[in-house]
């Protein structure tokens, strides 16, 4: 990790050190109890839970809630489970993150590599939007949505996606490319490559971390997004978040608590795999890209 | 065949001052030219319109006759080594020099023979397949010189391609240098700051300070007849001695007054300088190797110094002395000579190699 | 000749339009999605939209209505509650947590993911797990009762008094790992020499935190500072998932107030103006901020 390495030269002793370790335990407890008791709860029978204790292993394990959760539970008025909204999350969030993180990279390519006058202005104005409170942009949104016949649909969403994704991504790819060596754009270019050939085969070799970074961010984004969703999706475009809350919040019957932690665990797992597998990238360019700007 | 020709060439960025201010340069074919200048002078900048890295505010290049200034670099058929040699980091080394030559759509036999055939001239045939990274600064050197020559372009440009190198590398790749361009007859531009390298690499220097040439010329004709103060301050080390004084006519003879000292100036040699007659101030240059210990039977100017720092270097022995005015001059003298901080000590000058220098103009007055 | 000195025209004058081409789809996007959008909003603010934008100019009257509402003026109230406590606890946490760590913790490679995995989750999720943990029919409250603890009560999510921090306690648990995360790579990035150099003058480990360390991580304090108004001004997704605005309207702030006027309420005017107010706020935060940014590194 980014952070790591670098080890300060902070001397402690040792009632403090166990003080230390005191601290950071319990905050890991603290993190890590709703998603265990979550866990745990997902895998009892509803009547262990209703009647029982949260924090109890299950007395009888079983795996119903999860088949419950993805493919058969009401969500809204139809049985269907989680999975077709997982698809749909699935659909809208590939082609999303793929456009969003192209257009962020040869965005950040133009704005280091072949600057121009008011090339500041430009990124200052991609930068503001990353900033934005999306409700300055809902009532337009659904208007030309609307207009356009994207209305409900993936290719909607992907668009609105793509849009209020770009000032991160290109916020990345610039920050990254800033540290990129020019001089080798320069010999490139008189070896005699052009623009394209120079980002292909120079800058993109190179760009692997801050790719990374790109894609977790717009996937856990996108994927974790819930206003658009609600806002600009309709059946068959419903992402994952939108149909979790319909689960969980739905008034009617009885409130099955198992089948509701199996969804959101569901719903949480692509992002939380992404985390586990490639986290470390992550922070590291985080840290490069946005913290020291 | 290819002239490098720069006509009233400017470089202006945004509203700053020009970091090239209206230079005119003849390169000739085949010709080793240094740009030699301290950092901001104006050298690289100069060297990156040429070769189409930087645009032209106003002004001409040509090369071969032919104008460049709104040609893409690649189709300006030059090659650049970088400071930092700027190889590209996921190829190999064959691949970093066989990438412009596939840009060039050179047939894949001929990349593949001009590659072994640069690899041994520059002795990096082992290396071809290795990353720039698992490489010495040495070899990416090479590595960074063998992308340019594979090429086989009209004209090599050097970006101060030596001052990543340690010493002694360094010396041995400036004489590699000088041989390889013995050997390809190219024309080649190279810039640097170091004046060892301009001494001892190039055809002709050209120095240049704040945007503007002062002197071109070739090495030795510079150092001997520096046409202006900073050209006299610049090349060599220690520089020359530069000594405000002022003149003084006696009768027949002239005389110079600088810090407490009056040296007479020789009949023949006050008589070239037709001019000075009418002046008043003057600035004396010699060169500390021109300052002797003994006075050549009478035909050097006795000086009257006090030893403020000795710098016994090996070869030579570099002494700061104090005049009787208080100025700082440095002599080089024999090796084995020694004086205790601070003693008197007699030193003779060479008056016959001396130099004047307007100290308004600031430049050299020349003999008629 | 002449025809290469043509060709090479043709692609140096390519090269130099090329890369403003490339901008220009991103550019042209970000104009018509963002300031554009962000104009109709504003236009409609004015205007007496409702269920549908229309274009009768009403002047200021939305706003004047806007400040005029109760439900307005407690969603306000509860945002500034809720970003106060929710960024002040998030840095003390974050920071307290990014020294602890910095300390050549064994485990720390265990440690770090876990503190910062809450990050990867959607709001709808934390919200799911933190509304059943503090339901007291079954989550913490019962659990202590079956331990035995009778006494002890834990309701503020059926609380209109107390609601507000639960929501702080959610949102607090799923960022306060990155704040972590962005105070330990502030921390890494610190000279050793010049605390080396501190210790040689004698300076005792809370004095090195307290006069060199800290006032180095000015600007992990701005960034986490920034991240966080920003997103708790924008947080919506949380407060639908945990409390859905309620009980009454004890949770309800400006994002979720804009979003029922807009769309459910057809008080679109009255909407618009309130984005337009939660615009305003973000802006007067952001752009001081990206201006120093930019400035500094032109």
């Amino acid at each position: 990790m980014a952070v790591a390495s670098v080890e300060t030269s902070i001397r402690t002793g040792s009632m403090t050190r166990v003080f230390l370790y005191l601290v950071l335990i319990l905050f890991s407890l603290f993190y890590l109890l709703p998603f265990v008791v979550m866990v745990l709860n997902s895998l009892k029978p509803l009547s262990e839970i209703t009647g029982g204790n949260m924090m109890a292993l299950p007395e009888v394990w079983t795996v119903e809630p999860w088949i419950s959760a993805w493919a058969t539970a009401q969500i809204g008025i139809e049985p269907t489970g989680l999975s077709p909204y997982f698809w749909n999350s699935i659909k809208m969030v590939v082609p999303a993150v793929a456009i969003s993180t192209m257009l962020g990279a040869l965005n950040g390519y133009v704005l280091t590599k072949w600057r121009f006058r008011g090339d500041t202005i430009f990124f200052g104005l991609m930068l503001f939007a990353c900033f934005i409170p999306f409700q300055i942009v809902l009532i337009p949104m659904a208007r030309v949505l609307g207009l356009t016949g994207l209305a409900g649909s993936t290719p909607g969403l992907v668009l609105v996606h793509v849009v209020y994704g770009l000032g991160f991504t290109t916020l990345y790819f610039r920050n990254y490319y800033m540290a990129f060596p020019t001089e080798l754009v320069r010999a490139a270019q008189i070896d005699g490559a052009g623009f394209f050939n120079i980002f292909w085969r120079i800058l993109l070799p190179s760009s692997g971390p801050i790719i990374v970074v790109s894609v977790i961010w717009q996937f856990t984004n996108i994927w974790n997004d819930f206003l658009f969703g609600a806002s600009f999706a309709d059946l068959d475009s419903q992402p994952m978040t939108v149909a979790l809350n319909n689960l969980v919040s739905s008034s009617t019957g009885v409130k099955e608590y198992n089948v509701h932690f199996a969804g959101a665990i569901i719903a949480a797992l692509p992002t939380l795999v992404v985390y586990i597998v490639a986290g470390r990238y992550f922070v590291r360019g985080l840290m490069a890209g946005s913290v020291k700007g | 065949m290819s002239e490098i020709t720069l006509r009233n060439v400017s470089k202006i960025y945004g509203s700053d001052d020009a970091a090239v201010n209206n230079i005119n340069l003849d390169i000739k074919d085949g010709e080793f030219m240094v740009l030699l200048g301290p950092s901001g002078c104006g050298k690289s900048t100069t060297l990156r319109m040429i070769a189409g890295l930087e645009s032209i505010t106003a002004g001409d290049i040509f090369i071969d006759g032919k104008l460049i200034n709104d040609i893409d670099p690649a189709e300006r058929d030059l090659a650049i080594v970088f400071q930092n040699y700027a190889l590209y980091p996921h190829m190999n080394v064959a691949a970093n020099l066989a990438f412009g030559l596939k840009l060039r759509k050179v047939p894949k036999d001929q990349i593949e023979s001009r590659i072994l055939k640069t690899a041994n001239t520059l002795g990096i045939s082992e290396l071809l397949t290795r990353r720039p990274r698992e490489l010495s600064g040495g070899q990416q050197q090479r590595v960074a010189l063998g992308r340019a020559m594979v090429r086989e372009p009209v004209a090599f440009l050097f970006d101060e391609p030596l001052s990543n190198l340690d010493a002694k590398l360094r010396a041995t790749m400036r004489t590699e240098l000088v041989k390889l361009h013995n050997d390809l007859g190219t024309t080649i531009i190279h810039v640097t700051h170091d004046q060892v390298e301009a001494m001892t690499m190039g055809d002709r220097i050209c120095i240049m300070r704040k945007g503007i040439i002062e002197q071109v010329g070739k090495p030795l004709e510079v150092y001997r007849n520096p046409a202006n103060i900073f050209v006299a301050g610049f090349l060599a080390s220690p520089p020359m001695n530069l000594i405000e004084g002022s003149f003084e006519q006696e009768g027949d003879s002239l005389k110079i007054e600088v810090s407490g000292i009056t040296l007479t100036i020789p009949a023949h040699f006050a008589n070239a300088y037709g001019n000075v007659h009418s002046r008043k101030d003057v600035i004396l240059g010699i060169r500390p190797e021109d300052i002797y210990t003994d006075s050549n039977d009478g035909r050097y100017t006795c000086m009257e110094t006090q030893v403020v720092a000795v710098e016994a270097l090996g070869p030579e022995t570099i002494m700061v002395v104090k005049l009787p005015g208080g100025k700082e001059i440095s002599a080089r003298l024999d090796r084995s000579f020694r004086a205790p901080i601070g003693s008197a000590l007699k030193l003779y000058a060479d008056i016959e190699r001396m130099h004047l220098f307007d100290p308004e103009t600031e430049k050299a007055i020349v003999a008629r | 000749m002449a025809t290469t000195l043509a060709r090479a025209d043709y692609r140096t004058r390519l090269q130099t339009i090329l890369p403003k081409l490339v901008l220009s789809p991103s550019l042209a996007l970000i104009l018509l999605f963002v300031y554009g959008f962000i104009l109709f909003t504003i236009y409609l603010s004015f205007t007496d939209s409702r269920m549908l934008p229309s274009f009768g100019w009403v002047g200021f009257e939305n706003y004047d209505k806007l400040f005029r509402l109760r439900h307005w003026s407690v969603a306000v109230s509860n945002l500034a509650i809720f970003s106060t406590l929710y960024i002040s606890i998030c840095i003390v946490i974050g920071l307290a947590l990014a020294i602890f760590l910095d300390q050549k913790i064994r485990g720390e490679g265990v440690l770090r993911p876990i503190y910062l995995y809450p990050m990867a989750l959607s709001f709808i999720v934390t919200g799911t797990a933190w509304k059943w943990l503090l339901d007291p029919g079954i989550g913490l409250e019962n659990t202590m009762h079956l331990w035995g603890w009778d006494s002890f009560t834990f309701n503020w999510i059926k609380d209109r008094n107390n609601a507000i921090y639960t929501i702080v306690l959610a949102a607090v648990w799923q960022t306060s790992g990155f704040v972590m995360a962005m105070f330990l790579a502030g921390l890494r990035g610190i000279d050793n020499e010049m605390l080396k150099a501190a210790q040689i003058d004698g300076a005792s480990n809370f004095q090195l935190y307290r006069r060199i360390i800290i006032p180095q991580l000015r600007p992990a304090f701005l960034s986490a500072f920034v991240i966080l108004a920003h997103l708790s001004i924008k947080s919506y997704d949380l407060i639908i998932a945990l409390t859905g605005g309620g009980p009454g309207r004890a949770t309800e702030v400006p994002a979720t107030f804009m979003y029922s006027y807009t769309f459910t309420r057809n008080q679109m005017g009255i909407g618009a103006s309130s984005a337009v107010i939660m615009l305003m706020t973000i802006a007067a935060i952001m752009i001081p901020y990206l201006y120093a940014e930019l400035r500094e590194k032109d």
